[in-house]
């Protein structure tokens, strides 16, 4: 919506701007650029949600404010016991239509964002990945459906820790 | 330039399953070497996979993904033969990108 929004400034401007004369035409259109770039950078690695210490912080910084408990749309498979930290396997399958995006997180690692999937339209709302644990923790999912946040967690003992040291 | 990934991608009834497994050390930045150095964070930011030029899955890691990270995914449409290339960046600027065709 932004960009949407984002467009038609920069194409009022270049309106303006061509009617003004060349070098504005010019400077509209890297306007233009700049505003693609700033685009582009939204989807990319999310420095803050990714450094987040706490599940709180995360959620803020992926923009989810009290996501909507939901177990039933979300599956979450993970092991219920993790012998080895170093691989736990997740598979998420959100049937919450619309779903856009799949978040997982685990609420006792250092850095309790693991990764982020991003689906887009023709891709399954599902995903198989391995994450570390250091401690027995729950893995947390977070659906991004129609622009609304849903989550589910589930708790995995773990054994043998896999944060080395 | 990274090392190679195992990719494999098999179409059944329209929907091609993909399966990637990268090499990479996934270093957390918090893991102490045998003298008690921190190992510094070495670690996949972003992933690609693209079907044919058009992006069917795009994924952003953190150091709590394991190492030599795995994925698996679903999209619709494939054909045996077409191509799939994934591609990855980690947080020193490495990259690396692979194709597979898919099979039937």
């Amino acid at each position: 919506m932004t960009i949407r929004s984002g467009h038609e400034v920069v194409n009022m401007e270049r309106r303006n701007a061509l009617k003004a004369g060349g070098s504005f035409g010019l400077l509209a259109l890297f306007g233009a650029f700049g505003l693609m770039k700033s685009g582009v950078a939204l989807a990319a690695w999310n420095k803050p949600a990714f450094s987040s210490k706490t599940m709180d912080d995360a959620l803020a910084a992926m923009g989810a404010v009290a996501p909507e408990a939901n177990s039933v749309f979300i599956q979450l498979t993970v092991p219920e016991i993790a012998e080895n930290g170093a691989i736990v396997p997740v598979t998420v399958v959100s049937t919450i239509p619309k779903t856009e995006q799949v978040s997982i997180f685990v609420d006792k690692n250092p850095n309790v964002m693991a990764a982020n999937f991003v689906f887009p339209e023709g891709t399954e709302s599902m995903v198989t990945t391995r994450v570390k644990m250091g401690k027995t923790a729950n893995v947390v999912a977070l659906v991004k459906a129609d622009g609304k946040f849903y989550r589910t967690a589930k708790e995995v003992k773990v054994t043998a820790g896999g944060c080395g040291g | 330039m990274g090392n190679p990934m195992k990719i494999r991608a098999a179409v059944k009834d329209g929907v091609t399953e993909v399966k990637v497994l990268m090499q990479h050390n996934m270093e957390t930045g918090l893991r102490k070497d045998a003298d008690g150095n921190l190992v510094p964070a070495w670690f996949i930011t972003e992933v690609k996979a693209q079907h044919m030029g058009r992006t069917v899955l795009e994924a952003q890691f953190g150091q709590s993904v394991s190492k030599n990270p795995y994925l698996m995914f679903r999209f619709k449409g494939g054909a045996a033969g077409e191509k799939i290339t994934v591609s990855w960046v980690d947080n020193m600027g490495d990259t690396r990108s692979d194709e597979a065709a898919i099979t039937a």
